[in-house]
């Protein structure tokens, strides 16, 4: 098992390392280099000297890589370029703001989710289907820049309860944070609630179906233990993957909401660092974004062996 | 002994038709169940024979449901009961065991918790008591080491000992009436025996009665008093196992009793024609009427009542049941078929073949080679001459397919060598094959629902081997087509169909046609009957037989069925754990002396008839990979001799019959030994 898991970590890292290679090359072999992307018309004379030596382009461009890679090992990911200032002090807020939206959306959306699939799967072609159903399809299939620029005319404009767009200072608390984040996560937990539940519903709808099922049945045991006992382990089981790729999208991915609800939150900073041809940030968030995608999907397969007593065994007998 | 149970009155259970038809899939049936009685019911996959054991239970499938009739247990009406009232009768009162405990336990649940769960519903006992009782159970069901045995998970158990855990949980709740659906379909032959045995021993011991589902007449006969016989959703006979099983009035029974083959019996099983009609088809006259031989008008206007006739203390329902009185010598008889030319040539050689499934490593990858000392299939060599089936027998994981693969190429060998046509070696590469050999060479797969592509209509999936290998097209691709279907007893129309619109048995018969479409030299069958119907098993068995006669085909024919093999083949390879054990003309391998594995093989068979019981002489222990020197079948050999078995790899034995025996035990003395 210990054997598996630094397999799968050592995996992992390789991964990264691909990941940081790619990026690499592909800011090398983009005309021009960082200094003339980001000075754009300026980029002549002193000015572009001078950026070229605080960047030390001079250096050979694998010398570049090992320093920088060194660096983002050591946890340092150099200096921005727009704001001048270390990349460290501009993703730290955004992590932070990052975090905070996902996490509120997956306490409500994940529990949420798994809830509805379940009732649509118990009540099926029942009333409770069709209602939460239609509605769960109906918000899969809305984009999320309409949902939540409409969630934004509603509740803001019309009703006036809520701001329509999140300003708070970099140094915001938690609870500042929270009330301002109810409509994003909102808009977010609509979509992702609406995909989960349907997943959870039919992996529920298939296991009812199973031979397992009937037999608790058939041995006598009332429904509702049966649910708990026999079905739903095994019915959720197929569910952490999905929830943990959900995870790594909130953390990173969800830029559209982000830019309309003016959240400063990573995905946001991946469109801003794009526009302002702030490579080096580029650079650093494509290396966060992918250790994020690494990291929750290998702690979701660990979560599937350890829970599977078939795969269990099956490891330890190799 | 005369008290009834449970007893079904004019039960009839269907479904609403998307056209908004109500079709019923059981038709008015009607039975009782006598206390410590044991009743079989026995029929073809369709026949309803599930639904009706279900309902029994109080328990319809979705989608399905009763049209009238009562299921009274203990006089009261399960199918009127609410889901709390079943809960208290179902485990506790009428128990199931299932016909596939490995997917009917629960996979994330220890074995131990799955009983503990049935005796905490229905019994008082205490946690200290239960444990106990668990233990108990175990042991009742012959669980080796029945202490560690509940902390396992189902999968960690092998497929007869899963079996075991079920009959278990149902013994839990102490039942009046145990409930087996298909208790024994899927297992190997020898574990299907053991289980069969241990039911008995149960049946006696508790009183309990049982109804045992299956299609299996063989299985039937060993645990059944009475046997109840099913055909499109009715009740067709009804009475006594000794007399179904002996003198069969029915006419579907009689021929369902014909198409078995048996193990005594060299020669083809007599097939019946057809297949059983759909539900919702039948609207007037005997559901038989189709593939009846005693049917007149009278049969096809009018649909006969079950009638009791006292004399024989049996329920039929046939007009013409009186002329099957006293036919029953005609059940011993079998088609005779012409044996091939023993002299003719060689067209297949395996020598000295090794398959191995294990991973390569890194270097063997890069050496091309397979390093394992211990390769699932060893030593294999085997001469098929032209226009013989030799027949490959062993239980599962034997490595009759894995050898079978091999020869098609769809699996490299590891060692050895395998020739085709005056020692032409085939590469084990597929893609290095020529065309010619690929055509030569051709496979009939286990289950035509999986081998026949769903999307592609009957005439599509004949064109393409007559298109890659011959070039056809247009008439003349056509022609050849309909010439096909007609060699596999197919009409012209069929050629539209697609897989869907066929019964089971068409669909085999579409993929004998396709097989034989490239006009192959040798035609590999992987079990090719195991999925059908034994009536369509006959039949298939027939078609084959008849197109080798006519065309000269080689089968080698992988099965293991003991008695479909001694029906097909003119030799016999028996196979354990990827060894050879003994392989010579089908009459002598059946007779003694015989390997010990080959003994037991035999012993295990079930044969539709009660007097005849299977022989126990091994434990049906599953062993997970070969021994890596002495003799494959040390760990289950029942003449074992000593530490020579397990150091060192029997030679070769001819014996006088001309059988090759592998064992170290003399010939001579096997065969006193086995008189």
């Amino acid at each position: 098992m210990l054997l598996l898991i630094l397999k799968r970590i050592g995996l992992g890292l390789i991964t990264l390392f691909i990941v940081s290679l790619i990026t690499f090359v592909g800011v090398e072999v983009l005309p021009g280099d960082a200094c003339t992307t980001y000075l754009e018309r300026e980029a002549y004379g002193a000015a572009l000297d001078a950026c070229i030596k605080r960047l030390g382009l001079d250096v050979p461009a694998y010398e570049r890589y090992l320093d920088w890679a060194s660096n983002v090992v050591r946890g340092d990911f150099g200096y921005s370029l727009s704001g001048e200032m270390p990349i460290n002090e501009v993703l730290g807020p955004r992590v932070k703001n990052s975090l905070v939206l996902a996490s509120v959306s997956i306490l409500i959306g994940i529990p949420l989710a798994i809830v509805l699939g379940i009732i649509t799967a118990l009540w099926r072609d029942k009333l409770p289907d069709i209602m939460i159903s239609t509605i769960t399809i109906f918000s899969m299939t809305i984009p999320e820049f309409i949902s939540a620029t409409l969630l934004i005319l509603i509740v803001a404009i019309w009703l006036g309860w809520l701001p329509g767009i999140v300003i708070i200072p970099s140094d915001a608390t938690f609870y500042e944070l929270l009330s301002n984040i109810i409509l994003p996560v909102v808009a977010i937990s609509m979509i992702m609630t609406a995909h989960m539940a349907r997943m959870v519903r039919s992996s529920v709808i298939q296991v009812m179906a199973s031979d397992y099922v009937q037999m608790a049945i058939l041995k006598g045991v009332p429904y509702w233990k049966m649910v708990f006992r026999h079905v739903l382990p095994n019915a959720l089981l197929p569910a952490i993957n999905v929830v943990a790729l959900t995870i790594a999208w909130l953390l990173g991915g969800v830029v559209v909401t982000e830019v309309v609800f003016n959240y400063p939150g990573l995905g946001r900073l991946v469109i801003e660092s794009i526009s302002n041809r702030d490579l080096p940030v580029v650079q650093a968030l494509a290396i966060i974004l992918a250790s994020i995608y690494v990291g929750i999907n290998l702690i979701a397969d660990l979560m599937t062996l350890m829970l599977n007593p078939r795969l269990k065994s099956l490891q330890i007998r190799k | 002994m005369n008290e009834i149970i449970e007893s079904v009155k004019n039960l009839s259970i269907g479904f609403n038709s998307q056209k908004g038809k109500q079709i019923s899939i059981l038709r008015n049936v009607s039975t009782n169940i006598k206390k410590g009685e044991t009743v079989g019911i026995v029929g073809e996959s369709g026949s309803g024979k599930s639904t009706l054991a279900l309902a029994m239970m109080g328990y319809i499938k979705q989608g399905l449901f009763p049209l009238k009739g009562e299921c009274l247990f203990k006089s009261e009406d399960l199918l009127k009961m609410s889901s709390r009232q079943l809960e208290k009768i179902r485990g506790r009162k009428i128990a199931m065991i299932p016909q596939n405990a490995g997917q009917a336990l629960t996979p994330n649940l220890k074995i131990g918790y799955q009983i503990d769960e049935a005796l905490k519903l229905h019994t008082d006992l205490n946690k200290t008591e239960r444990d106990k009782k668990i233990s108990e159970l175990l042991h009742k069901v012959r669980l080796p080491s029945p202490e560690t045995m509940a902390f396992r998970y189902p999968h960690e158990l092998s497929g007869g000992q899963q079996q075991r855990v079920a009959v278990a949980m149902a013994l839990a709740g102490k039942p009046d009436l145990l409930l087996l659906d298909e208790p024994t379909t899927g297992l190997d032959v020898t574990t299907q025996a053991h289980v069969l045995e241990l039911l008995r021993f149960i049946a006696k011991d508790t009183g309990t009665s049982m109804i045992y589902v299956s299609h299996d007449l063989g299985a039937i006969a060993q645990v059944s008093d009475r046997i109840v016989v099913m055909y499109a959703g009715e009740i067709v006979l009804e009475g006594p196992a000794r007399k179904i099983l002996k003198e069969p009035i029915h006419p579907y029974t009689y021929g369902l009793l014909k198409s078995i083959p048996k193990l005594s019996l060299a020669g083809l099983p007599a097939s019946m024609p057809g297949s059983q009609p759909q539900p919702g088809s039948i609207n007037e006259g005997c559901s038989f009427y189709d593939r009846c031989n005693l049917a007149n008008d009278n049969c096809k206007k009018n649909s006969p009542d079950l009638e009791h006739i006292k004399e024989l203390d049996t329920n039929v329902r046939c007009f013409n049941y009186k002329e099957l009185i006293n036919q029953n010598n005609n059940l011993q008889t079998s088609i005779t078929k012409k044996s091939n030319n023993s002299e003719a040539n060689e067209v297949l050689k395996l020598k000295d073949v090794s398959i191995s499934y294990a991973k390569q490593k890194f270097f063997d990858q890069l050496l091309n080679k397979i390093s394992d000392q211990n390769p699932t299939v060893k030593d294999i060599n085997i001469d098929i001459k032209k226009g013989e089936t030799i027949a490959l027998v062993g239980e599962s994981g034997s490595g009759k397919s894995t050898i079978l693969k091999s020869i098609a190429g769809l699996l490299k060998t590891k060692d050895g060598q395998i020739k085709f046509e005056k020692d032409r070696i085939l590469s084990s590469d597929l893609k290095k094959r020529n065309p010619n050999d690929l055509r030569a060479i051709q496979l009939i797969f286990q289950n035509p629902d999986e081998s026949l592509n769903p999307n592609h209509t009957v005439e599509q999936i004949l064109s393409q081997p007559l298109k890659l290998y011959f070039n056809l097209s247009g008439d003349e691709l056509k022609k050849n087509i309909i010439d096909l279907l007609k060699k596999v007893r197919l009409g012209e129309f069929y050629m539209s169909r697609y897989p869907r619109q066929l019964s089971g048995g068409e669909k085999q018969r579409v993929a004998v046609a396709r097989a034989f479409a490239a006009k192959p030299d040798i035609i590999l069958c992987d079990e090719v009957t195991s999925a059908l119907d034994v009536s369509v098993q006959a039949a298939v068995l027939n078609l084959l037989q008849q197109l080798k006669e006519d065309l000269g085909t080689t089968y080698v024919f992988v099965s293991h069925d003991l008695a479909v093999v001694r029906a097909i083949s003119d030799r016999v390879a028996v196979l354990y754990q990827g060894r050879l054990c003994e392989i010579g003309p089908s009459q002598n391998v059946y007779k003694f002396p015989s390997h010990p594995y080959t003994e037991v093989l035999l012993g295990a068979v079930l044969e539709p008839d009660p007097d005849i019981k299977p022989k126990l002489v091994a434990e049906d222990i599953v062993e997970e990979k070969p021994p890596e020197k002495g003799c494959s079948f040390q760990g289950r050999c029942p003449r074992k001799i000593g530490d020579i078995c397990n150091s060192e790899v029997p030679p070769w034995q001819i014996g006088e019959n001309g059988n090759a025996i592998r064992c170290h035990i003399n010939i001579d003395e096997l065969a006193s030994l086995q008189q």
